[in-house]
């Protein structure tokens, strides 16, 4: 399985990322520079955190507009699994390819720390790896994870069940029920402010994050199984 | 050529953390008669001429970047310069 990490200008978790696929989990992955074209090759395509483009205006906004989103855009018209983390979450928001929008942290500062997750669906390609209900240590660290929707896409996103994961316990940055990672109706582009590639190591402090790697790895194998 | 201001600001319903730490801070002061204060950006555009209508312009502008619409509301205002 071939997965890319696409690089914007101002990225800075994608060594992390690249080396989380190559090291960690052990399969095929690329650098894919912002203005790329296709991203054809690839079975998953993952957003990795820091600040593109500076951040300015807002967080993601203009990361959006960047070449490679209309290939991120075909990418998940076609299926395929798409993960953004930190600002690649506010990238897919800010591209309306995830709904809502994130505000500044209700504390005003930037938060660095792990914290507690609860798997809030374990019935999707990034999360069949974990127990329903789990309760994971994965790391964040933003300033802006604020998450926000108004009421009726609330709505939608718990009869769809599409809040995959939510902050267990204390609520960090403020985010409407506590939510920390959402998927569209789909259920194949997962964003979320939590980092899982920073923990993928016992010497990170945490290794709960590499079954979300790998559940997207077993929903690529079984797929293939199924049409071969 | 047109010199156009942009303001935006979070919408009302939308928290403003920001916006409620400037009010605790004025409250402070002794400026009790502070009712709120809601932070927003301000941007101040030159734009030629063109075929194209300006209010239409600045519009697509505002919704296609300058705000984000989901929590964010804008409004402008446009003057005609002449060019230096």
């Amino acid at each position: 399985m071939k997965f890319a990490v696409v690089v914007f200008p101002g990225s800075n978790c994608d060594v992390d990322m690249y080396h989380a696929i190559k090291d960690e989990l052990g399969e095929e992955v690329e650098y894919v520079w912002h203005d790329a074209e296709s991203l054809d090759e690839f079975d998953a395509i993952l957003l990795p955190g820091g600040f593109s483009y500076g951040d300015y205006l807002r967080s993601g906004a203009i990361a959006r507009f960047a070449n490679v989103m209309k290939a991120i855009r075909k990418a998940a018209e076609e299926g395929k699994p798409i993960l953004g983390v930190c600002n690649g979450f506010q990238i897919l928001l800010e591209a309306g390819l995830l709904p809502g929008a994130m505000r500044r942290n209700h504390s005003l500062t930037f938060i660095c720390r792990s914290v507690a997750l609860r798997v809030e669906n374990n019935e999707t390609m990034f999360t069949s790896m974990y127990e329903q209900g789990e309760v994971i240590t994965i790391p964040i660290a933003h300033g802006e994870g604020n998450y926000y929707c108004d009421e009726k896409t609330l709505n939608q996103l718990i009869q769809n069940k599409q809040i995959v994961f939510r902050y267990e316990g204390e609520n960090p940055n403020g985010s409407l029920e506590k939510i920390a990672g959402i998927m569209n109706e789909k259920g194949n582009v997962l964003g979320m402010m939590p980092h899982p590639e920073r923990a993928v190591h016992e010497l990170l402090g945490s290794t709960d994050g590499l079954k979300l790697f790998q559940s997207i790895v077993k929903y690529w194998r079984e797929a293939h199984v199924v049409t071969a | 050529m047109y010199k156009v201001k942009v303001y935006v600001t979070l919408r009302e319903n939308v928290l403003d953390p920001q916006g409620n730490a400037v009010k605790q801070s004025l409250h402070s002061l002794s400026y009790r008669e502070v009712k709120d204060v809601r932070i927003g950006k301000f941007m101040e555009l030159t734009i030629e001429k063109s075929e194209r209508s300006i209010d239409e312009l600045v519009r697509d502008m505002c919704e296609k970047l300058l705000a984000n619409t989901v929590i964010e509301d804008y409004r402008y205002e446009i003057e005609e310069v002449v060019a230096p």
